[in-house]
């Protein structure tokens, strides 16, 4: 309230107005950024998905146990500290524009394909890292148990440990979602076409900011279902974990 | 009669700690071993070392003759024929009841999903527990839990049973239904090695009382021997011990 106040009796605020708030230019700008949030929902889902399967592919490396695996777990955990150390935005430009340069055969040089390795290479980093939590919240016993049965090191992973480990961190695992799913607009850097970059192509022609609060309104109303989805699940674990406790 | 499960003097450290100098047991077909003895005194290491769930630093452990602590062997594959109950059941808790116990026999054993089911269901009735085949182990008390997890063992038809002081986690209003499924199973002839602190039971039911200290079997014999007229000074002082915890 008083910052509703502040703001709109400020000496500044009837310009702002009409070039962040226009009614006239929001309209305007609706449609074009809404087909360019479909690219950003695309590289979500698309991402979304590698992410996940290259994530956990880490994991399970940095996991292995005995001195055999040592090379694998190095190269692991190299890879994770380097893609968690970059920042996202220069990971963007490597890949995006040093990788076509290289002119080899056969290297993509969409945009939007180059942005989704780039952004993938991140995520996976740090979603490698809330599976291992995961991984390691199973407790030895579990495994113990598993192999005490016969099964192989393979199955135990893929029967016992990984479901429950999954299952505990699924709340993480959304948190990062709800991040990703604004980060997609960072592949606008790369001329991909996508809510951010047509926010700013109509922004270059009218110098009318309100382009610019359409594209973030509408990552907002985005990012606010998984929000939820994730609050639910964390309560649900929460519950879960209460309720065990007695065990 | 050659013994199903041999122990030659097999030592096992962890660290600087050395935990088992020297064990020798052996275990011949529809016997019951229990293995009694202070905490510390090896027991667990000791079925640990014969489940293959620690790799022995020296000696040997035979299966039916096999030494299965050779490195060349396959230790899933020897894993397979023997079952482990555990202290604190160890039940994967994501999956059912039935699941639980059809688990090794369909991925392991390579059985048919509905032959293994209708094992499971019948060993399930037999502990009383087939309503139960539906429900998460959570949903049980520690007494189902333990067992449902003795059943899960059962379900591989192992060579030989080790049980791993599995009333310990247990209220004691629930020790008796787990030992009574216990006895059952021995007298069916399972042969069976239980690490216990149940001094009452193992001289009930078991055909051998090994008494373990600081890492060796001090002792062994019939259980009327070993815990009613002990040769060693230290196997009086510790059942003596026990007594006095009102336990015998």
């Amino acid at each position: 309230m008083v910052a509703y106040l502040v703001v709109t009796r400020s000496p500044g605020w009837p310009r702002v107005q009409t070039t962040f708030f226009s009614l006239e230019f929001g309209r305007e700008s609706f449609l074009p950024i809404l087909r360019g949030l479909w690219v950003n929902v695309q590289v979500l889902l698309i991402g979304g998905v590698c992410v996940v399967v290259l994530g956990l592919g880490l994991a399970v490396l940095r996991t292995l146990r005995g001195p055999a695996f040592a090379p694998l777990r190095i190269l692991a955990t190299a890879y994770v500290d380097l893609f968690r150390g970059m920042p996202l935005i220069i990971t963007l430009y490597l890949v995006g524009f040093g990788l076509p340069a290289l002119r080899l055969q056969g290297i993509p040089t969409s945009p939007f394909v180059l942005g989704t390795v780039a952004i993938v290479l991140t995520y996976s980093a740090y979603v490698a890292e809330v599976f291992r939590a995961g991984i390691e919240s199973v407790h030895p016993s579990q495994r113990a148990a598993a192999r005490s049965l016969g099964l192989t090191h393979r199955q135990m992973m893929r029967i016992v440990v990984l479901p429950q480990a999954v299952r505990n961190v699924t709340p993480a695992l959304l948190n990062d979602f709800v991040a990703l799913q604004k980060d997609v607009g960072l592949i606008s850097v790369l001329g991909a076409v996508d809510a951010v970059r047509a926010a700013q192509i109509l922004v270059g022609q009218s110098f009318n900011f309100t382009p610019y609060v359409v594209a973030g309104l509408l990552f907002v109303l985005l990012a606010v279902p998984s929000a939820r989805i994730a609050d639910a699940v964390s309560a649900r674990a929460r519950r879960r974990q209460q309720s065990g406790s007695t065990l | 009669m050659s013994a199903v499960l041999e122990v030659r003097g097999v030592v096992k450290a962890f660290g600087e700690n050395v935990v088992l100098r020297g064990v020798d047991l052996a275990v011949d077909e529809h016997r019951v071993v229990a293995l009694i003895g202070g905490s510390g005194s090896g027991k667990s290491t000791l079925l640990r070392c014969a489940s293959l769930l620690e790799v022995v630093d020296d000696g040997q452990v035979l299966l039916d003759g096999e030494d299965i602590t050779d490195p060349r062997v396959d230790a899933d594959a020897v894993r397979r024929r023997l079952g482990v109950v555990f202290q604190a059941y160890n039940l994967f808790p994501h999956l059912t009841v039935l699941d639980n116990v059809t688990l090794a026999p369909v991925r392991v054993h390579g059985r048919s999903r509905s032959e293994a089911r209708e094992e499971a269901l019948a060993l399930l009735e037999r502990i009383g527990l087939a309503d139960k085949s539906g429900e998460y182990p959570d949903r049980l008390s520690g007494g189902q839990q333990q067992r449902v997890a003795i059943v899960r063992a059962l379900a591989v038809r192992p060579r030989v049973l080790l049980l791993d002081e599995i009333t310990s986690a247990l209220d004691p209003e629930l020790v008796g239904e787990v030992l009574r499924l216990v006895r059952e199973v021995a007298e069916q002839g399972m042969t069976i090695v239980m690490a216990t602190h149940e001094m009452g039971f193992a001289k009930q039911v078991a055909d051998t009382v090994c008494f373990l200290d600081q890492g060796v079997v001090l002792e062994s014999g019939p259980p009327a021997q070993v815990l009613g007229d002990p040769v060693e000074p230290r196997t009086r002082q510790f059942l003596s011990r026990i007594i006095d915890a009102g336990r015998l």
